[in-house]
């Protein structure tokens, strides 16, 4: 069962409530510090009364727990086997998990049960040595907030090196790819981690010595004309953006999305894939966008 | 009884929470199928869960609430938190805990021995009201066996229980592949109830073009693959997503399509009554209860395999007619991506050159008319455009007419 209390946010606040008592540095404040930090935001209402009022009998009146153990739960049959379905994805060679205790486990699914559609054919090699190879420098990199040298090859074909501080690697299920972000003193960069035919960590950095670079973000205003199920078809199909709609009609709304710069062109043709049901009111180089390819298909008869 | 952040049933805050992130645009007033205070109630959950996410804005119809998430910069899908609020009695926290800690020690211990042990040695600290009948313990011991905390064995006419797992699982050398695919996965939901055990997970991975709402329907999506795995039909209870009526079908089901980019996923079965395959939208379905084994599942998987070989994507028009679509496009100096974004992006169709700067794509599919969003995406390019479906041409020449016309032009423009 997926939905199970055994998994909640409060069955794992009070393990956490109780192992600190166990230690006996539980305080009042740091009982609610620890509801605070771990569940929502209203638990702070609930959790602390139950424990100290012994509607939960679980703490004694000096904070002393009942239990004798740290708490722990085993891993529950349904935790192994989404599990073992993940051994058999060709992306957990990137990451080489210790696959003990899984043996006897019946997978959740087979790979083959999901067809991802629409997703392009081209994406990464994860079967290949070398990239995973190079993908496990990389995150070890990150983790270690260690420098890296790469060598890569650029959008032209042309070999490319640069030492930087990777921060990210940005995976897209639409691509299937992953791309590495990083920042040197004078840029970000992104990488496409497939691109890359060299690969070595250098010297821990001090993270402080580096910015993280803000993404250059724009806002998209559109209208969207609310037929052949636009409104719901738009709408998810926007859903990962940060975005605003407002009702202005019965069949008329006004959606504001905000988007990364350096992905204009690819929002462009994701725009123009839904025909006249989107209007674009603004940025006016966003519509000009949208004019010169029409114009040009107007050209090509 | 009073409010509590924790709900018992999943179904009510799927919906809130999809309209919430989905839309965004209603006010508490247009919630009308629901009563205003169970609106009230739900805003409030989410809000307690969801707090950082949620916006508001107040104009002249009242106060509408969204879901605004940025879902490149987030770590965590966030939505993963109304599947760890579920609701639970006080014996079952107390329970969980003391039966766990009972059978700390590896040891195997009966139904008595625990019942006597809690009584004696945890229940005994407190003077109050609070008790635990034999009947509470059996069945929570049977409830923790069923979900693999626990494992029984005979010993004389007696089951002992011991709890699973005696070797430690080593979850840390798993941090990095739970991070990933608890965000990647389908239901990466049960990554995220392991990252919560780990003392410090890690923060390396973003992701793009991710669609959370789908987690959502984790619970539904787990019943199906379970359904799949033992080959059983399932009967279904789908709501019509524009009638807002609910309606079931009995299927076999085979396979999820997930549609990366455009958020949905389907479950495809077959369906018995219409004796052919289906698809239905998981968001759609609120419940699929399993049946018997189906033995002719090999068949149906057969039949699925040709089947899909001419779907573009989830639709199959009417009576699995093929629809024949050439598309010509035409690529400029330094523009060598186009045949490469071709090549990528044809699915079960063909690409041909012919010549440095022209191709033609070509695909037979069941409905031509669901290719025509991903078309609409080389305009500027295409040079020719024929279908054996002529509403297929029509509707794209119409649709650019109407565009040019939205940005101030007018004519024809595709042959």
């Amino acid at each position: 069962m997926l939905f199970s209390e055994i998994y909640g946010s409060y069955f794992n606040v009070v393990a956490a409530v109780l192992a600190e008592a166990a230690e006996g540095c539980l305080t009042d404040a740091r009982l609610t510090g620890l509801v605070r930090e771990k569940a929502f935001a209203e638990s702070v209402l609930s959790i602390p009364a139950a424990l100290k009022s012994g509607e939960w009998p679980l703490l004694g009146e000096g904070f002393e727990p009942v239990i004798r153990h740290r708490p722990d739960m085993p891993l529950t049959s349904l935790q192994k086997r989404w599990l073992k379905a993940l051994l058999l994805d060709p992306r957990i060679a990137l990451f080489a998990p210790d696959a003990a205790g899984l043996e006897d486990v019946t997978p959740l699914y087979q790979p083959d049960t999901f067809v991802r559609f629409d997703q392009y054919a081209d994406g990464d090699p994860y079967e290949d040595e070398r990239y995973i190879g190079r993908f496990r420098t990389v995150l070890q990199a990150i983790r270690e907030k260690r420098l890296l040298r790469l060598g890569f090859y650029g959008r032209t074909g042309s070999r490319r090196s640069v030492t930087c501080a990777p921060y990210r690697l940005e995976y897209s299920a639409k691509d299937d790819k992953f791309r590495l972000l990083a920042v040197d003193r004078r840029q970000r960069h992104t990488i496409n981690l497939a691109r890359t035919y060299d690969c070595e960590a250098l010297e821990a950095y001090d993270p402080g010595s580096f910015r993280l670079p803000q993404r250059q973000l724009r806002e998209l205003v559109l209208l969207l004309h609310d037929e052949r199920n636009a409104l719901e078809r738009v709408l998810l199909h926007f859903s990962h953006y940060e975005k605003e709609t407002q009702k202005l009609d019965d069949r008329l709304y006004q959606v504001r999305l905000r988007y990364d710069r350096e992905d204009e062109i690819e929002l462009l043709i994701r725009v123009l894939s839904f025909g006249p049901v989107l209007e674009v009111k603004s940025p006016a180089g966003f519509i000009a966008l949208v004019k010169a390819r029409i114009d040009l298909q107007f050209q090509q008869q | 009884m009073g409010y509590s952040e924790l709900i018992k049933n999943f179904e009510r805050i799927r919906d809130y929470m999809r309209e919430f992130y989905v839309y965004g645009f209603k006010s508490r007033e247009e919630y009308s199928a629901k009563s205003a205070r169970s609106y009230d109630n739900e805003r409030r959950r989410i809000e307690s869960w969801l707090g950082g996410y949620m916006a508001f804005r107040q104009n002249a119809a009242g106060k509408n609430v969204f879901l605004s998430v940025d879902s490149r910069s987030i770590p965590r899908n966030p939505l993963h938190k109304a599947f760890k609020a579920r609701s639970f009695t006080s014996k079952d926290i107390t329970l969980h805990f003391y039966i766990l800690d009972i059978l700390a020690e590896g040891n195997a211990l009966s139904f008595r021995e625990i019942a006597d042990r809690i009584n004696d040695e945890y229940l005994s600290h407190f003077s109050g009201a609070f008790s635990l009948d034999e009947s509470t313990i059996r069945k929570k011991l049977k409830e923790y066996e069923s979900l693999g905390l626990l494992q029984s064995e005979k010993s004389g006419r007696e089951v002992l229980y011991r709890r699973t797992g005696r070797e430690k699982f080593p979850l840390e050398s798993w941090a990095d592949a739970l991070e990933f695919y608890a965000e990647e996965d389908p239901v990466g939901v049960i990554g995220s109830y392991l990252l919560d055990k780990l003392e410090d997970p890690p923060d390396s991975f973003r992701f793009k073009h991710h669609y959370i709402l789908h987690a959502l329907d984790s619970d539904i999506l787990c019943q199906l693959l379970e359904a799949i795995g033992q080959r059983r039909s399932v009967e279904l209870t789908v709501r019509n997503l524009r009638s807002g009526f609910d309606y079931r079908r009995t299927v076999c089901p085979l396979k999820i399509y997930i549609s990366t980019q455009t958020g949905r996923q389907y479950l495809l079965g077959y369906y018995y009554r219409g004796r052919r395959m289906a698809f239905f939208r998981l968001d759609a379905i609120k419940k699929a209860v399993p049946g018997s084994e189906d033995l002719d599942y090999n068949i149906h998987m057969e039949h699925q395999s040709g089947f899909a070989r001419h779907l573009w994507g989830v639709s199959t028009g009417a009576g699995y007619r093929l629809d024949h679509l050439e598309m010509t496009v035409h690529f400029g100096p330094g523009e060598a991506h186009i045949p490469r974004r071709l090549e990528r992006e044809k699915r079960h169709g063909s690409v041909e050159m012919l010549d440095g700067h022209t191709c033609r794509f070509t695909a037979d599919v069941y409905d031509a008319s669901e290719m025509l969003p991903w078309l609409r995406t080389f305009i500027g390019r295409i040079v020719e455009l024929k279908c054996s479906d002529q509403s297929v041409t029509d509707t794209f020449r119409e649709d650019l007419r109407r565009m040019r016309a939205m940005y101030g032009g007018d004519g024809d423009a595709v042959q």
